[in-house]
């Protein structure tokens, strides 16, 4: 166990073999790890937000390191990562950005060792069941376009009110059929994080 | 008829939760409940087909996939303590076409798993891309356990497609996290006889 006081943490690994009735070349995998913890600011307003802030980075590492594991107990190299997070509703849209915006990326690259692109988030105020979509982007080069994705995420029982669901979602590739074009894999220069 | 042909694999998801807590005490070692997911190709979609029933053999060789790697992601078949199963039949199909996992899920699991003599719980429907299913989990022993009636919420983003089905196998490591209502104990479990 970590350091880090959740009451529950979900895996789900999903492998892509075929998609619109064709059978991919190399299957796709991603795997998203959401963990559940108490949010220390919810149902009162605190200008500071310190404790959210240490707590993203906790998670970002830990639960990157669960995404890559799971992605590597099948010979998985990671390509492109992602966040989010959903406030309960005792809580704010600014505690999720506390989360995951100063160091919950700094935790990831740790875990993943690497990536120099921005990791792309999403965020909101929501309820339990409800669906957190997390999207996707090329870990040093935010703008390789086969690489734009999102995942689903969503728990029965949680954000409760005073929760908040944190997600990092990792894949071994783009989408499963891409081909719009743009900046591809093997162009990425991996300088600047964006080509 | 193989597997691969009749149900060709679009997609696995393998779900794992780890529960520490519901507001009550935190256990050290957290309870874990899971399932294993796939997502075929229905090849009855569309038309109505009489003679189904042959199926139900052809998809034993998923069900044992599923089972063992489900198993294996909760610390191994040793530690299993509750089962259920489920499909989700996209909306050219039937229900009667996810009824064919009740034979080839349930032999899975109780060959995966020791004694498992209780019936396996289950939950059938049809549904759209992401629908979510709630699949019973009830003790492998004995039915009656009261402390091991519970259920794992499923879906798979973007499946059952019309033309497919998701078939699924949920396995449990114990208790809920809280258990607290009385009733048949694990360790009253005598009668061997699936229920007590």
């Amino acid at each position: 166990m970590s350091v880090v006081a959740w009451r529950k943490v979900i895996t789900l690994v999903e492998e892509i073999v075929a998609e619109g009735g064709r059978t991919l070349v190399t299957p796709a995998r991603r795997a998203i790890v959401g963990a559940i913890v108490t949010n220390p600011y919810a149902g009162r307003y605190s200008e500071d937000l310190t404790e959210l802030i240490e707590l993203g980075e906790q998670l970002g590492e830990e639960l990157g390191r669960r995404a890559v594991e799971a992605l590597q107990r099948d010979g998985s190299v990671v390509q492109s990562f992602g966040k989010a997070a959903m406030v309960g509703e005792d809580g704010e849209l600014e505690h999720a950005a506390a989360v995951l915006h100063p160091l919950l990326g700094a935790g990831l690259r740790r875990a993943i060792g690497g990536g120099k692109a921005l990791v792309p988030s999403s965020a909101k105020v929501g309820g339990p069941g409800q669906v957190l979509t997390v999207p996707l982007g090329h870990i040093d080069a935010a703008y390789v376009r086969s690489h734009f994705d999102s995942v689903e995420f969503a728990v029965n029982d949680a954000p409760r009110r005073s929760e908040i669901l944190v997600a990092v979602a990792l894949s071994d590739s783009g989408r499963p059929l891409a081909r719009i074009g743009g900046l591809m894999v093997n162009e990425v220069l991996g300088e600047d994080g964006l080509r | 008829m193989q597997n691969q042909d009749m149900f060709p694999v679009q997609r696995t998801l393998l779900h794992i939760e780890e529960i520490y807590h519901e507001g009550g005490p935190r256990t050290r070692s957290p309870l874990l409940r899971g399932a294993a997911l796939a997502v075929v190709k229905n090849p009855f979609a569309g038309r109505y087909v009489e003679e189904i029933a042959e199926a139900m053999d052809v998809l034993k060789p998923l069900g044992r996939q599923l089972a063992a790697r489900l198993a294996e992601a909760l610390g191994g078949a040793e530690l299993v303590e509750g089962y259920g199963k489920g499909a989700i039949v996209g909306t050219d199909g039937e229900v009667e076409h996810g009824a064919l996992w009740h034979v080839p899920g349930g032999y899975a699991m109780r060959q995966t798993l020791s004694d498992s003599l209780a019936m396996v719980p289950s939950t059938l429907k049809v549904g759209a891309p992401g629908a979510r299913l709630d699949v019973p989990l009830v003790h492998k022993d004995a039915s009656y356990v009261r402390s091991h009636y519970d259920a794992i919420e499923v879906s798979v983003s973007g499946a059952p497609a019309r033309d497919e089905i998701v078939f699924v196998l949920a396995m449990t490591t114990g208790a809920r996290i809280h258990a607290r209502v009385g009733g048949l104990q694990v360790d009253q479990i005598t009668k061997r006889d699936g229920l007590r």
